[in-house]
C-alpha cells in the first residue's frame, strides 16, 4: 500500500515540487492535487503576455489535465479546500470531497492585496492574479475605454501595458513618486516612466486613492485632493499577500506566511509548504526562482532522501514589457557608508548605477543596456573585490581589458533571425520558440534544449536577456552553486574536505560527502580526480576512466574520431633531428595535415587511435616526449629569441622559457595553462595574454598573470618585477601552485583571478615571502610525481587500450 | 537464430570504460559499468557521429566525447531533451567471457 500525498494548490510552486519528486521517485506516493481554479497548472508569470495578446492560454499551460492522468495523479480542479482534519489526516473540500493523506503539501500561493477603500468590492475592481482576471480585462477592453491601474510596481506596469495594447486608455496610479521603487532608483524610474508615457500610458504619481466610485459597477476613481477620473475597470496591483487562510484555520503556525524550516516543513511535521504562501527565516518570496529552489528541497525530503536544505535566495528583477530592458539587484539605493558609480546617457536611453562598499558591489540598477546585469549580480553574490577594475566596471565585462567576439548586447533590438549563439548556430527565434513551446524557465533548461550558450558561454548574458524578456527572470541562483547535479556541495567545500580529511580517491570523496549518484557524472568525476591528485600527489591514485578522452588517450580527439599528436618542443626550439623524426612519422602514419600551432609546436592530424602507441614510440626514440597539448596541464612555453640573437633583446628569453618548461611540464592544473617569455617590451611572444607571462626588461623580469586569448581576450595583470631568473621561476611555481590548490576545476586563471581578486594573489605570491617559498616547495614536490612522459608510460602499461578488443570480418 | 560471437574477457575492458569491436560495417563500442554489466552500441553518437566508446561512462549512461550528449547504454537513446538513438546489440556474459550478436 503506497503512502498518500495530497497537494493543496495547483500552482507553479506546488506542481514543481511534485515534478521534482516524480523525477527522483516516480512510484513512492499515491498523489492527489486540489486546485481552486478549473484548469491544469499554468504559468502565472505569462499572464502578462496573454493580456498583451502575445500568447494564448494554451501557450502557457505547464501541466495539462492529460498530464495528471498520464502520471496517475488525481486532480480535483475547481474544488476549493475547506478544511483539513489534522488528527485523522483528511483533506475536505467545499463540495464535500475527502482525501486522506500521509503527507500533505500546502502551496496556496498568494492573493492580490485589495486596498480597502470605499467601493473596493464593486464589480469591475479586480486583481491581476489568475486567468479569470485576465478574461475580465480582455472582455472589458472590447467594449469599454477607461482603465485605471492602482500600483506602479512590476505587476501593475505589466497589467497597464497589456490593457493599453488591448486599446484602452490606461492611467497608472502610484503612491510613490518613483515607479517600481523596490527595483528602481529615482533616475531609472523616471526613464522608465518617460518610455511608458511615450507609448501612451498616463501616470498619476505620488497619488493616493480615496474611493472607487460607482453603484454596482465601477464608474470612476477619486483621489486625495479631490481629483476624479472615470474608469470602466480598476486593476489593483498594490502587492500580494501570502494566502494563509487555510493554514491559519487548521492551526498551523503563521506569521506573514506559513512558517517553515530549512526542509520546508511547517510546525506539523506531516505538512510541508512551498511557494508564495511560506515564510522562511523571516522572508517571503514572490519571484519564481526561489520557489523552485524550495520545491527542489521539499521534493528531496518528501522522497525521504533527507539531503538538501533551503537557505534562502538572493534575487534580481527584470521587467517583462516588450522593448524595455531593466535590471536591478541587491541594495541599489545605498546610504552614507556606500559609494556610487553612475553612468547616464539620456538620448541613448541608458542608465547604470553600481553601489559599492569597501570595493565590493552591494547593488546595481540598470536601464536600457542590461547585458552586464548577470555579471554584476555574480560579482555581488561572490563578494568579489572590484578595486582592480573599478575604473572600467561601469562599462561592463567586455571592457575589462578584454573584447568579446563582437556579439550583440541588447536582445530586445534583435530580430528573430539574428544569431545569438555563434558556437551552435542558434537564433533568437529558436530560443524564444523553445522557451514558449517547451515551458522552459532557467538558463540551464534553455541550454539543454537549444544548446545556446552551452559551449563557450560568451552569449550567456544575451540568452538570459531573451529568457527574461520572454518569461521573466527565473535564473536567480541559489546562494551557493553546487558542483553538479550529484551533490549540493560547492567546489570550494569539496576541495576543503579533501584536504582536511585526507580523501585520496574519488570514491572516498563521494562517500564522505554523500554523493547522490554512485558513479558521479561526466561533470564531477574529472573535477574530483584532479582535486584528489592536486591535494595528495603521492597518496592519490589517478582514475583514467574519470578523465576526458583527450587526457586518457594523451592525444586530441578530432571530429572524425581520429587524433592529433603534438610532441613537446622546449621553449618552441627544435632541431633537424626532431624535424626529420616528425617528417618520418607524418609519412609512416599517414598524417592528413601537418600544422604549426599557436604555441610554437608542430601538430600531426588524422592519426588513428590504434597507431598512437607506435607513433609515440617513434617520437620517443628521437628524444621527443608528449606535449600535453590535450590536457588540463601546462601546455606550452612560447618564447621569442631574446638577447641571444635579437638586437632589441634584454635577457635570454629563450633560455628562460626552456628552463621554465622543464620545470613545469607534466603538471596538472584546473584548466589548461599557457606560459610565454618575451625578450623585451615589444613582447613578440605575446606574454601578456598568457596565464603566466614574463616580459624581460633591462633591469630584470616583469611577471604577468591571468591573461587569456580565447573567448574573452584579457590582458594580464602585473604580478611583480624581479631581478633574477631564479626569482622568476620561484614566482612562477608558487603562482601555479596557488592556482592548482584553490581554483575550481575548469576555471582558467583569468576568471579565477577576477573572482578572488588580484590583491589576494599578490598577497599569497608576492608579499608573503615564506608562503611563496612554501608554495614553490609544494609545487616542486608534486612535480616529482607528475613530471614524466605519459606517452612512454602508456606504451609500456596500457597498449591494449588503444587497439580494438576484437576485429570481425 | 542468434549467432553469438566471442569478444573477449570482461576484465579486458576497464570498469566504467569501453573497448571497440571493429567490423566491416563500422565499430561497435562495448561498455562495462561499475557493476560489470556489459552493453554494446554502435560507436557513433546520433548527434555528430562521435565515438561513444571514448566517452565517460557513469551509471548506465555514456557521455559523448565530442559535444557531451548523454546516451542510455541499455537502449541507445539520447537522454532528453536531446533526441536520437545509437543502434544497440545484444550481449551476454558466460564465465567472464563477453559474447555479442550482430
Amino acid at each position: 500500500m503506497k503512502e498518500k500525498l495530497v497537494l493543496i494548490g495547483n500552482g507553479m510552486a506546488g506542481m514543481r515540487a511534485l515534478e521534482e519528486l516524480l523525477k527522483i521517485t516516480p512510484d513512492m506516493y499515491d498523489i492527489t492535487v486540489f486546485g481552486a481554479e478549473p484548469y491544469g497548472n499554468y504559468n502565472r508569470i505569462l499572464l502578462s503576455p496573454v493580456l498583451a495578446g502575445e500568447k494564448s492560454i494554451d501557450d502557457i499551460m505547464l501541466n495539462t489535465v492529460e498530464w495528471y492522468k498520464e502520471n496517475n495523479i488525481t486532480l480535483h480542479a475547481g474544488k476549493k479546500v475547506a478544511n483539513v482534519d489534522r488528527k485523522k489526516r483528511v483533506v475536505i473540500a467545499e463540495d464535500g470531497t475527502e482525501e486522506p493523506y500521509d503527507r500533505l503539501l500546502l502551496a496556496t500561493g498568494s492573493n492580490p492585496f485589495i486596498i480597502p477603500v470605499p467601493g473596493h468590492n464593486l464589480t469591475g475592481v479586480i486583481g491581476f492574479r489568475d486567468i479569470k482576471d485576465v478574461d475580465t480585462m480582455l472582455e472589458t477592453s472590447k467594449s469599454r475605454k477607461h482603465a485605471v491601474v492602482i500600483g506602479g510596481g512590476l505587476l501593475g506596469l505589466e497589467a497597464a501595458n497589456g490593457l493599453q495594447i488591448q486599446g484602452m486608455d490606461v492611467t497608472v496610479v502610484h503612491l510613490c513618486d518613483t515607479l517600481m521603487e523596490r527595483q528602481m532608483d529615482g533616475v531609472s524610474g523616471k526613464m522608465l516612466q518617460k518610455a511608458l508615457e511615450e507609448r501612451g500610458l498616463q501616470f498619476l504619481m505620488a497619488t493616493q486613492t480615496e474611493a472607487i466610485l460607482g453603484d454596482d459597477h465601477v464608474k470612476g476613481v477619486r483621489f486625495k485632493g479631490g481629483l476624479e477620473i472615470s474608469a470602466d475597470i480598476v486593476v489593483m496591483a498594490a502587492g500580494i499577500r501570502p494566502n494563509i487562510e487555510l493554514a491559519k484555520k487548521i492551526g498551523l503556525h503563521c506569521e506573514r506566511g506559513v512558517v517553515v524550516n530549512d526542509t520546508m516543513q511547517t510546525y506539523d511535521p506531516k505538512i510541508y509548504a512551498v511557494g508564495e504562501c511560506v515564510q522562511h527565516r523571516g522572508d517571503t518570496y514572490g519571484l519564481v526562482a526561489p520557489l523552485f529552489e524550495q520545491a527542489k528541497v521539499c521534493a528531496n525530503h518528501l522522497a525521504k532522501l533527507g539531503i538538501g536544505a533551503y537557505q534562502g535566495s538572493v534575487t534580481s528583477t527584470k521587467l517583462k514589457v516588450t522593448g524595455i530592458d531593466l535590471f536591478s539587484a541587491g541594495d541599489f539605493i545605498g546610504d552614507e557608508s556606500t559609494e556610487e558609480i553612475v553612468m547616464k546617457d539620456a538620448s541613448r536611453g541608458v542608465y547604470k548605477k553600481i553601489v559599492i562598499k569597501d570595493n565590493r558591489i552591494k547593488g546595481a540598477v540598470m536601464y536600457g543596456d542590461t547585458v552586464d546585469g548577470s555579471w554584476y549580480f555574480q560579482l555581488l553574490r561572490d563578494g568579489t573585490d572590484v578595486s582592480e577594475f573599478r575604473d572600467s566596471l561601469i562599462f561592463g565585462q567586455a571592457q575589462i581589458g578584454e573584447a568579446g567576439h563582437g556579439g550583440q548586447n541588447a536582445a530586445s533590438a534583435m530580430s528573430a533571425e539574428m544569431e545569438v549563439c555563434g558556437c551552435n548556430g542558434v537564433c533568437k527565434g529558436d530560443i524564444v520558440k523553445a522557451i514558449t513551446t517547451k515551458g522552459l524557465f532557467t538558463l540551464e533548461e534553455v541550454r539543454a534544449h537549444t544548446k545556446a550558450s552551452a559551449s563557450c558561454g560568451s552569449c550567456t548574458g544575451l540568452v538570459e536577456q531573451i529568457l527574461s524578456s520572454t518569461v521573466g527572470d527565473y535564473s536567480a541562483t541559489p546562494k551557493k552553486k553546487p558542483m553538479c547535479g550529484c551533490t549540493d556541495h560547492t567546489h570550494d567545500e569539496v576541495r576543503v574536505a579533501i584536504t582536511q580529511n585526507k580523501l585520496t580517491s574519488i570514491t572516498a570523496v563521494r562517500d564522505f560527502m554523500e554523493w547522490r549518484n554512485a558513479d558521479g557524472c561526466a561533470s564531477c568525476r574529472p573535477a574530483l580526480n584532479f582535486y584528489v591528485l592536486a591535494a595528495w600527489p603521492r597518496e592519490a591514485q589517478d582514475d583514467p576512466q574519470s578523465r576526458f578522452i583527450n587526457e586518457r588517450a594523451h592525444a586530441n580527439i578530432q571530429k572524425d574520431g581520429t587524433y592529433s599528436v603534438v610532441p613537446r618542443m622546449w621553449g618552441g626550439v627544435t632541431n633537424s633531428t626532431e624535424l626529420r623524426a616528425l617528417a618520418d612519422a607524418a609519412d609512416k602514419y599517414d598524417a592528413k595535415m601537418v600544422k604549426v600551432t599557436g604555441g610554437q609546436r608542430i601538430d600531426l592530424f588524422g592519426i588513428k587511435k590504434e597507431d598512437l602507441p607506435s607513433i609515440w614510440g617513434d617520437l620517443n626514440a628521437a628524444g621527443m616526449v608528449s606535449g600535453h597539448a590535450y590536457g588540463k596541464s601546462l601546455r606550452t612555453v612560447k618564447t621569442c629569441v631574446g638577447s641571444e640573437w635579437c638586437r632589441f633583446g634584454t635577457q635570454d628569453s629563450t633560455g628562460l622559457g626552456v628552463k621554465i618548461e622543464k620545470m613545469t611540464w607534466g603538471t596538472q592544473t584546473p584548466h589548461k595553462f599557457k606560459i610565454a617569455v618575451s625578450g623585451c617590451p615589444r613582447n613578440c611572444a605575446e606574454a601578456t595574454i598568457k596565464d603566466f607571462g614574463v616580459v624581460c626588461v633591462d633591469s630584470g623580469y616583469e611577471l604577468h598573470v591571468g591573461g587569456n586569448g580565447g573567448i574573452h581576450v584579457r590582458a594580464t595583470d602585473l604580478l611583480a618585477r624581479v631581478k633574477t631568473e631564479e626569482e622568476a621561476m620561484e614566482y612562477c611555481g608558487a603562482f601555479m601552485q596557488v592556482y592548482r590548490e584553490e581554483a575550481h576545476y575548469l576555471d582558467r586563471t583569468a576568471p579565477w583571478i577576477e573572482r578572488v581578486g588580484l590583491s589576494y594573489v599578490k598577497q599569497r605570491v608576492v608579499e608573503d615571502e615564506a608562503g611563496r617559498k612554501a608554495l614553490y616547495k609544494r609545487f616542486l614536490e608534486s612535480q616529482e610525481v607528475f613530471r614524466f612522459d605519459p606517452w612512454a608510460r602508456q606504451i609500456a602499461e596500457h597498449r591494449d587500450n588503444y587497439i580494438p578488443i576484437k576485429k570481425i570480418g | 537464430m542468434s549467432n553469438w560471437i566471442e569478444v573477449g574477457k570482461v576484465t579486458d575492458i576497464p570498469k566504467l570504460g569501453a573497448r571497440v569491436v571493429e567490423t566491416s560495417r563500422g565499430d561497435i563500442g562495448i561498455f562495462r559499468t561499475a557493476d560489470d554489466e556489459i552493453f554494446a552500441l554502435r560507436d557513433k553518437c546520433p548527434h555528430k557521429n562521435g565515438p561513444l566508446s571514448q566517452g565517460i561512462v557513469h551509471g548506465k549512461r555514456v557521455t559523448c566525447p565530442l559535444h557531451s550528449w548523454k546516451i542510455e547504454l541499455e537502449s541507445g537513446e539520447a537522454v532528453a531533451p536531446d533526441v536520437g538513438c545509437a543502434a544497440r546489440y545484444e550481449t551476454k556474459i558466460e564465465n567472464g567471457i563477453i559474447f555479442l550478436t550482430l
